[in-house]
């Protein structure tokens, strides 16, 4: 089976605060670092693990700059056989319907079977997957924990609400946004990396995949972020202070108030 | 601008409280109620408590929509939904199956999870998203020219409980078009049923990343017995990925829904698929991190590492 | 009376000279030991270097004669010890003996030079050895009723391991006892025959020529040989026994101790004589097939005796979780056994060694305490294969979930908890602390002496900056021209190390290897035996690393800093060694020193101390793990030292101090028994 992932680079933010940087319009950067979204590596994985029971090969796909580069061969390392940047000036400031666009110029570049995403990124839109789908008028589900092979078609389990699972069968080709807990991930070193790091990375321009560049980038955006700002506080909750004790006993009075004692 | 439509999402026949809220969103955009659009198969029912609600309801009845197939139900709305309109979903895993595809069809922009919306701007309409786990949020314009799609966060706008719409339906199941599919529902798997229901618990004691370790659940667990039969322990997600308790507890979009009398979350940051699941009740919140967005939705905070926290709050229990 | 006609001279069914037979079995029982020694050797052959075990050789002579000759480790375990070290001062003896014999049987005049009934050391050998045959005897007598009857929980086979080893022990008892047996008949039937031989009082073979004295003459001459023949086919049998099973040990024992390890606290390198440089063009990493293993690690496989003294002090073996560091090598040796049959051909076998004859869950399993190889008796080795099966595994992408995050933490931000690299010195800039204290900064151009390694949890956990300002605060007190590196300083690796991921470890090593040499520090200090270990033993650092307990008790010594009276004296306090500090280096006086170098301080010691100190789960990168047990390592620590009647537990590890505080807490021992650092100690003290 040829599969294609779409990753992207993010701000690896977990454990740190965000800060507002001086002007007060965009969040500080200088000491962000980046990794691969988590989302995609459940993704890799799970293209990893099918390839891996019926043969063919894993493309990892992104748009960005050279900056990427260094995601690319992580999910390389893994084992994803192919890179492919897609890279090109006008490809900057897009938002998901631009970057669904540039995708579907790779996909169809390319002869996949099957075209994996994460169910959504940093920005949380969970967007790209569904555009792509719809672009290329292919099937598509979303929030994928579960991939059963068959016979030119998938049996794929969604999570839906109340910790269900919804089964679905799916005709191949067809484009599937991926959930985390789907699989293990598995470790990538620093040695990993560096086996995969004399393989050449293809690039591709608007010009290669024949995209206009006006449906793309900062020109073809029709979602627009303006600025960062640390949204006002409400009135949030009744802060309970004092000695660990104080906190406690009143903290026992309002659960008595309330039926909780 | 063109017009202004909500998807009502329904299950087993009852609406989905969104569905109240969206109303709202409606008229933040346009000042006015908008067009609601239930699909399904038999769905007069779900159509006129719609029509309580929205003054005109769109039904497309088809044996098709019988479930809520994200690709059919593109398929339908794309046939039914004139180019240009601004169509409003509730996020949640419904809308992020079918809302992005139905922009494309539509030819509309796309924004998603929306916590707020400013008004319309010229061609703008100015929303409000959350990053970084809602530490940061972003001001966000969306081109309407062409339409758009918006889906909203649950819990943004208040809910219209008045009902007093008294709209009417009308009946659209002609328009729906070929509703055949590359992707068909087989069926719903229930989670595998513990020994626990939280959703019965009068006291939840849900514990989030701030327990740390699988051993400090214990301390859940203690406070649990201390506080008597009327409490259980439930968790968020990052828990139930860890493996450090069954999936049965898991409160959350993904996880169950509750309604206890007092909601305690302890060291759970508060993200909004968490909050999504807690349906009523006295949300006390216990977290370190005194910027944790789930001191914007506890009506009781206490800064304080659970850790040390819980085990003294026991203790004092225990003393009673 | 008429003497007995010897083995050599005597004729079989009348014709057959028994100096034939003998020669015979020489022929055939040296003939197949060859050729099974010859098998054993193949796997050896095929295995992966280790250039390193024929330098230091003073140090090998002295374990030689300490650990093997001296069986210096043996009474660590007093009755086992006691009968083991009968027993092999017996075989070192009886081997002559045995020697002799097996010639006797072809040349019966035949003695050692000097070695001759009439000569000195002849006289006094025999009655030596005839002394050692009966505490031989005696001591594998009660050796058997241990085993087979008594059976010590020690050498019990969990089923998940296999089956039981009780028969063959027992089996292998019962074979020297007939040896000491034969031997000895052999010698009393003489005697009772009327030679004239001194036979040592209440000996075996003296009981035996009582027992003898009025048999008739055949019998006796019957006896003679039968004794002869019956402990030739024992000891020709015993010989091709040994190494089908854990009595190789008697043959490879002394090599194993000979070849064992003699640094402490460092990790084999990848593959044995290839640079860091090299590791890139390496195919694979580690172990991941039985052929990866060194061959001094197969000849651990060999040599293990089964005893089960490092799983009896195995931490994590107590708190129930999947290793036994027995059966790591148990299994090994089964498998090797399997893949090189004596009689038929090698199976050429590939097979993963995880997920046939081992887990992954087994070799996350392990803290490194060093526990195991403290106390294996013939320096049989466990950290370095845990660490190269990590290897295998690591290159493999096989790590668990919960330590993936941290590795790529480190790998992207120094530290395993992703935190900003620039907050990494916040606890020095803390006002309140910097009032007091001011610490310089080599991020601000500053540096000085004396570098104080701060390492990522004392940097950055909210509880263990305590241990850097208290550190510092000691360093200050002492006069010291300090500095700390700041954002600039990455995580030691000790533990990255450890876990497997070498080219991780091997960056940070460079990276902080760099820095301090650009800092131009002339020693080191630290408070974190992880930090401590892996700069001194892992680095190798060209300048003095100190360890802050062995600064303290120097300058306690010099005056330099005076201690308060204790400030409460109805507290009576423990010392817990840290493993990386105890074991791994043998830092073990100088933070008792430190203590009771507090005027009026109450000390009182656990069952478990010094080099057998009971790990509490371990620090970096352990902390992540999530192991299957069913009880804390901590708590069992806790638990120990309220039963030593300790209010208060000293660590001088910050990792034992986050275990510590929280096993108190799940014991339920709060208000009884509270934690506290080495250095906040000393700070409380300072005058």
């Amino acid at each position: 089976m040829e599969i294609l992932v779409c990753v992207k680079r993010v701000p690896d933010s977990a454990e740190n605060e965000i800060e507002m940087n001086s002007e007060g319009n965009d969040i500080e950067r200088d000491d962000l670092v980046y990794s691969v979204n988590e989302w995609d590596n459940y993704a890799v994985e799970e293209a990893i693990q099918i390839v891996d029971k019926v043969g063919g090969t894993v493309t990892v796909v992104t748009v960005g700059d050279e900056d990427c580069d260094e995601i690319l061969r992580r999910e390389m390392a893994m084992g994803a056989e192919k890179g492919l940047l897609l890279n090109d000036d006008a490809f900057a400031g897009s938002d998901c319907k631009g970057i669904a666009t540039i995708l579907k110029g790779a996909v169809q570049k390319g002869n996949y079977d099957l075209v994996l995403t994460g169910a959504q990124a940093d920005e949380g839109a969970g967007a790209v997957g569904g555009m792509l789908a719809a672009m290329l008028d292919l099937p598509y589900a979303s929030l994928v924990n579960k991939i059963e092979l068959g016979e030119g078609k998938l049996t794929i389990g969604r999570e839906i609400e109340g910790g269900n699972r919804e089964m679905n069968e799916i005709t191949l080709p067809c484009v599937l946004s991926i959930q985390t807990g789907i699989n293990e991930p598995r470790y990538v070193g620093i040695r990993g990396i560096r086996k995969v790091s004399g393989v050449e990375i293809p690039e591709l321009s608007a010009a290669d995949m024949g995209i206009d560049a006006a449906s793309v980038g900062e020109a073809g955006a029709g979602v627009k972020k303006v600025d960062y700002f640390v949204p006002e506080k409400g009135e949030g909750a009744e802060m309970l202070e004092g000695s660990t004790d104080e906190i406690i006993a009143k903290l026992i009075e309002i659960l008595k108030a309330n039926g909780g004692l | 601008m063109g017009q202004v439509f909500a998807y009502l999402v329904h299950r087993d026949g009852v609406l989905d409280d969104a569905a109240m809220e969206l109303i709202n969103a409606a008229k933040a955009i346009s000042g006015d109620a908008a067009t609601a659009i239930v699909t399904g198969s038999g769905i007069d029912a779900v159509a006129t408590a719609a029509a309580a609600i929205f003054p005109n309801v769109i039904k497309v009845d088809n044996a098709a929509l019988a479930y809520p197939n994200a690709e059919v139900v593109r398929k339908a709305l794309a046939n039914v939904i004139p180019a240009g309109s601004i169509v409003l979903f509730a996020h949640n895993t419904f809308s992020m199956d079918c809302a992005p595809g139905l922009s494309i069809k539509l030819g509309a922009s796309f924004v998603s999870d929306i916590v707020g919306i400013d008004g319309v701007e010229g061609s703008a309409l100015k929303v409000i998203r959350q990053e970084f786990g809602g530490e940061v949020s972003t001001h966000v314009n969306v081109d309407i020219a062409g339409g758009a799609v918006v889906a909203v966060r649950p819990g943004t706008f208040t809910a219209d409980e008045s009902k007093s719409a008294g709209g009417t339906v009308t009946d659209k199941s002609a328009d729906a078009g070929d509703l055949s599919a590359n992707r068909k529902f087989i069926e719903i798997v229930e989670p595998e049923a513990g020994d626990v229901d939280i959703t019965k618990a009068d006291v939840l004691i849900s514990i989030g990343r701030g327990i740390e370790d699988e051993e400090n659940i214990e301390l859940a667990m203690n406070l649990k017995e201390a506080m008597g039969n009327a409490a259980e322990v439930s968790c968020s997600r990052p828990i139930v990925d860890a493996k450090w308790l069954e999936p049965a507890r898991q409160v959350g979009t993904s996880g169950c829904t509750v309604k206890p009398k007092v909601y305690m979350a302890c060291g759970i940051s508060g993200s909004f698929q968490h909050l999504g699941g807690i349906k009523g009740g006295l949300i006390i919140a216990i977290n370190k991190n005194p910027n944790a967005p789930i001191f914007q939705a506890a009506s009781v905070g206490i800064v304080a590492n659970i850790i040390e926290f819980l085990p003294a709050l026991t203790e004092k229990i225990e003393e009673m | 009376m008429e003497h007995l006609i010897s083995p050599a001279h005597y004729k079989f069914l009348g014709f057959f000279p028994g100096a034939i037979l003998s020669f015979l079995y020489v022929v055939v029982g040296v003939g197949i030991f060859a050729y099974i020694m010859a098998n054993r050797l193949a796997p050896l052959v095929k295995a992966a270097p280790d250039n390193s075990r024929f330098s230091d050789i003073p140090a090998r002579i002295l374990n030689i004669i300490t650990i093997w000759l001296g069986q210096l480790r043996q009474p660590r375990y007093m009755v086992a010890g006691v009968l083991h070290i009968i027993i092999f001062f017996g075989f070192l003896t009886l081997g002559i003996r045995t020697c002799s014999l097996v010639v006797i049987g072809m040349f019966p005049d035949f003695a050692l030079p000097g070695f001759g009934q009439d000569q000195f050391i002849g006289m006094i050998y025999n009655v030596v050895k005839d002394y050692m045959a009966t505490a031989v005897f005696v001591a594998c007598a009660i050796g058997a009723v241990r085993r087979g009857i008594i059976k010590p929980k020690r050498y019990a086979v969990p089923e998940k391991y296999g089956h039981d080893h009780t028969a063959e022990a027992v089996f292998v008892l019962a074979i020297i006892m007939g040896l000491m047996v034969t031997e000895s008949l052999f010698e009393a039937a003489i005697v009772a025959a009327g030679h004239d031989t001194f036979l040592a009082p209440l000996t075996l073979a003296w009981i035996f020529s009582k027992v003898l004295a009025s048999a008739p003459h055949g019998l006796l001459q019957f006896l003679h040989i039968l004794s002869y023949y019956a402990h030739n086919t024992l000891f020709f049998f015993f010989l091709n026994f040994l190494p089908m099973g854990k009595h190789f040990h008697v043959i490879t024992s002394f090599f194993n101790v000979l070849f064992m390890r003699v640094r402490r606290g460092n990790i084999k390198p990848v593959v044995y004589g290839i640079s860091a440089e090299g590791l890139d063009e390496l195919e694979s990493f580690g172990v991941k097939k039985l052929e990866d293993f060194t061959w001094k690690h197969m000849l651990d496989f060999y040599s293990c005796a089964d005893c089960g003294r490092c799983s009896d002090q195995c931490p994590a073996n107590l708190v129930g979780r999947p290793l036994s560091p027995r059966f790591i090598t148990i299994k090994a040796r089964d498998l090797i056994f399997k893949n090189y049959p004596i009689r038929d051909k090698f199976l050429n076998s590939k097979e993963p060694l995880i997920g046939s004859i081992y887990t992954a869950d087994e070799i996350w399993s392990c803290t490194t305490c060093g526990a195991c190889e403290q106390e294996c008796p013939i320096g049989i080795e466990y950290i370095d294969k845990i660490v190269d099966l990590r290897r295998g595994l690591v290159d493999e992408g096989e790590v668990p979930q919960t330590l993936q995050k941290p590795l790529q933490a480190i790998g992207k931000r120094g530290n395993p908890w992703g935190k900003v690299e620039k907050k990494r010195a916040d606890w020095a800039k803390d006002k309140e602390f910097a009032a007091e204290c001011s610490v310089k900064l080599m991020e601000n151009g500053d540096t000085g002496e004396t570098l104080y390694f701060v390492d990522s949890i004392t940097s950055y956990d909210d509880r263990m900056i305590n241990i850097a300002k208290s550190s510092a605060k000691i360093l200050d007190a002492c006069g010291e021209d300090f500095f700390i590196i700041g954002k600039d300083e990455k995580d030691s690796g000790n533990e990255v190390l450890r876990f497997g991921e070498e080219m991780l470890y091997q960056d940070l090593k460079n990276h902080n290897m760099e820095i301090i040499k650009e800092s131009g520090a002339k020693r080191i200090v630290t408070s974190d035996p992880h930090a401590y270990n892996a700069l001194k033993n892992d680095y190798c650092v060209d300048i003095p690393v100190e360890h802050i307990s062995q600064t303290i008790v120097k300058n306690i010594k010099s005056g330099k800093i005076k201690l308060k009276p204790v400030m409460d004296a109805s507290k009576v306090y423990t010392y817990h060694d840290p493993c990386y500090l105890g074991r791994h280096n043998e830092v073990y006086d100088d933070p008792r020193d430190a203590i009771k170098a507090i005027p009026g301080i109450q000390t009182v010691e656990m069952v478990k101390n010094r080099d057998r100190s009971l790990c509490c789960s371990g620090g970096g990168l352990m902390l992540f793990y999530e192991p299957h047990e069913e009880e804390r390592m901590a708590v069992v620590r806790v638990k120990m030292a309220a039963e030593a009647g300790a209010s208060v537990i000293v660590c001088a590890c910050p990792f034992c101090m986050v275990n510590m505080e929280d096993a108190i807490k799940v014991a339920g021992l709060d208000g009884q028994l509270e934690a506290i650092e080495l250095t906040e100690l000393i700070t409380q003290h300072l005058e």
